[in-house]
């Protein structure tokens, strides 16, 4: 059984289908997310993991199925409800999408502003620590567009981070860094799951980072239009169930 | 056991409970039993509750160390509070992101002058909880042991120091210049700016003859797509202010001439000056708002997305490839739009004589006296100039953009405002210049 004793998942895909138009992404997808595990998805190029990400935080609604998330379904939830689970969910995208007029401290201040009443020189020590923790203190004060990729990355996680949700979706957190951030952040990953029990998602095709931090993982395919793998990435790398997944693993070529 | 846990060691005076606008009611010495239910916005989930066996063994599952309250109930448990005896400053219940605010300053004024702290009362710590903790142990100066605190807090504890030990960079010292030398700097720029205009020009110029020699470089298709943009789908809009300014012209002239007995003039005048002048303006007006600024924003949007700079690496003029096509479709839609301006302008002029009983015929006699074909011409010409430069301002507005989100608009606001500029000083310059050449 998925679900561990004593927990509901904490996010629920039970039977997701997801298309555009007439373009099928996948079909039937079923998962549980566990209360403190690292949890990623994985797949080639094009095969859905974004778009998987964006079904669960509410941003698309998907054609067939349902997500839960948090015990509630953001692609439904209104009101107050809705922004209670929004609270409790922290997102890095892909480019960091950080506000361009406002400073990284600022950036990382605005969502402790929207949802906490800590008095303004609070929330900026909140985000000076939560900068640090990104390895970001330096850059404080400076602006999105005079900071590299990997710096906006990571100043995006800082931003996931501000509320300390207990759920962090991560679109692609290594793509684009060094190998020593990316193993840096990885640790940092690790940390947190461990310290304080966050629970993460993680979209990536880094063969490294999925070996190092995923506890459980997910695989899509595009030809199947589904998912063809499931369980433990080491033991999908040591057992893999199909070609595609040994492929994956081994790097080979199709 | 897990009960037990969650009961904190009944803190004496507990400063701060779960609403910050009850801090006042607590005054010292009145005693009050924490935890207190009722702050937290969300009920319990169904699975919360004694025996219940965290996931991840052996720290407990849920967003905040020591907290054995998971995902779905991490703004339950006790609220947290701050409390002072003698030299030592005690915390307790949970100290969360959105728990924090409630005490924070508290904490801070309770923190003045304080020895130790203890966090033996803490049941859950997140690392803004943290940032407090570190906030209070800096207001409190000196020496100051942290005690008490359990493993997981600790851990939390120990990274947010890590994280704020170094001591923020200070900001970069702008250097500071006279006015003589502010005066120059912006002297310097100003001129600089009139040399990257003309710079421009003169690329765009050869750009344009080398185009005519070989005319296999434009791309025709993309000519067609920005004449569509640029001409047809204005149509709509032309025509509607067409026949407007045209009403407008002819009924506003027409009640003070009927003084004089000269309503029937009105025909020549609104002809002469739609023709020769308000119809090519308007259109250009048109022509800045709406392509001007479109051009502006969307070369702008390549350049902040380094797509300018791909084009020039693969050894491909952005001038041929994005520049040239706009400059022409503009170029040859703009007598379009003037022209269809100035038909829609006498349409409207043309009902209000109506309107004021003139029979058409007289209307049509009277324009056929009052305006000529090289009137129409001159128009249709200024038109064809103005729209080159308004394209070529939008198109040099959007490569020389910045960086960041800020640049586009900016570009766009740059493309509008020196597209109308322009468009007036050259109009100003055709007027002296057709009335010297006798026109």
């Amino acid at each position: 059984m998925a679900v561990p004793e004593g927990g509901r998942p904490v996010i629920r895909a039970e039977k997701v289908s997801m298309g555009f138009g007439q373009r099928v992404l996948f079909r039937d997808v079923t998962f549980d997310v566990k209360r403190g595990e690292v949890f990623v998805i994985l797949g080639g190029s094009g095969c859905g993991k974004s778009t998987l990400l964006k079904l669960m935080i509410g941003l698309y609604r998907p054609t067939a199925g349902r997500v839960t998330i948090l015990g509630g379904d953001l692609a439904e939830a209104e009101g107050e409800a809705r922004r209670n689970l929004l609270r409790r969910l922290g997102v890095m995208w892909q480019s960091g999408a950080l506000f361009g007029s406002m400073t990284l401290l600022e950036n990382v201040m605005l969502p402790l502003e929207a949802h906490t009443d800590l008095p303004r020189e609070a929330r900026e020590a909140v985000a000076r620590v939560k900068l640090g923790l990104v390895g970001l203190s330096d850059a404080a004060s400076r602006l999105p567009a005079e900071i590299s990729g990997g710096m906006a990355k990571r100043a995006g996680i800082a931003r996931a981070m501000a509320l300390d949700p207990p759920v962090l979706f991560l679109d692609e957190p290594s793509a684009g860094l060094d190998p020593v951030t990316s193993a840096g952040l990885d640790e940092l990953i690790k940390d947190l799951a461990r310290d304080l029990g966050t629970t993460f998602v993680v979209v990536t095709h880094e063969l490294q980072s999925i070996l190092a931090i995923g506890d459980r993982c997910i695989m899509l395919d595009k030809e199947a239009q589904g998912m063809i793998a499931e369980g433990d990435p080491r033991r999908l790398r040591d057992e893999p169930p199909n070609d595609t997944v040994r492929k994956f693993f081994r790097r080979e070529t199709a | 056991m897990r009960d037990a846990e969650r009961n904190p060691p009944d803190p004496a005076i507990p400063v701060g409970e779960g609403a910050g606008n009850r801090r006042e009611e607590r005054a010292e010495g009145a005693p009050e039993r924490s935890p207190e239910p009722g702050s937290p916005a969300l009920p319990p989930a169904e699975d919360m509750g004694p025996g219940r066996v965290p996931d991840r063994a052996p720290e407990p599952g849920g967003a905040v160390a020591g907290s054995d309250a998971g995902p779905d109930e991490d703004t339950d448990g006790p609220p947290p509070g701050v409390e002072r005896e003698g030299d030592t400053l005690r915390f307790s219940g949970r100290l969360t992101s959105l728990s924090a605010g409630h005490v924070w300053r508290q904490a801070e004024e309770a923190a003045k002058g304080a020895r130790r702290i203890d966090l033996s009362g803490l049941e859950g710590l997140d690392t803004s909880g943290a940032a407090l903790v570190l906030a209070a142990q800096e207001r409190a100066g000196g020496e100051v042991s942290v005690e008490g605190a359990s493993e997981p807090v600790a851990a939390v504890l120990e990274r947010a120091r890590g994280a704020s030990a170094k001591p923020p960079a200070p900001p970069p010292e702008k250097p500071r210049m006279g006015l003589i030398r502010r005066l120059g700097a912006w002297g310097v720029g100003r001129v600089k700016g009139v040399g990257n205009s003309t710079e421009f020009l003169g690329e765009s110029a050869s750009t344009v003859v080398n185009a005519a020699r070989r005319p296999r470089d434009m791309r025709a298709a993309d000519v067609l797509r920005h004449l569509d943009e640029v001409g047809t789908r204005a149509f709509g809009l032309i025509l509607l202010l067409g026949v407007l300014i045209g009403v407008i012209l002819a009924f506003q002239s027409a009640v003070p001439m009927r003084q004089y007995g000269a309503d029937i003039f009105v025909p020549r005048l609104v002809g002469i000056s739609l023709l020769r002048e308000l119809g090519p303006l308007l259109a250009a007006v048109v022509l800045a708002g709406r392509t001007g600024s479109a051009f502006a924003a969307e070369l702008g949007t390549m350049t902040v997305n380094e797509e300018v700079s791909a084009l020039r690496i693969m050894g491909i003029d952005p001038m041929v490839l994005l520049v040239l096509p706009r400059l022409v479709a503009a170029t040859i839609a703009m007598p379009v739009l003037a022209l269809l301006m100035d038909l829609s302008g006498l349409v409207g002029m043309t009902l209000v004589m109506i309107a004021r009983g003139f029979p058409l015929a007289i209307v049509v006699n009277q324009l056929h006296a009052g305006v000529q074909l090289w009137d129409l011409l001159q128009g249709l010409g200024k038109a064809a100039v103005f729209g080159l430069v308004i394209a070529g301002i939008g198109c040099r507005a959007g490569l020389q953009a910045g960086s960041g989100p800020r640049a586009v608009g900016d570009a766009a606001t740059a493309a509008v405002v020196g597209g109308i500029v322009a468009l007036v000083v050259l109009d100003g310059i055709f007027a002296v210049m057709f009335f010297r050449l006798g026109w």
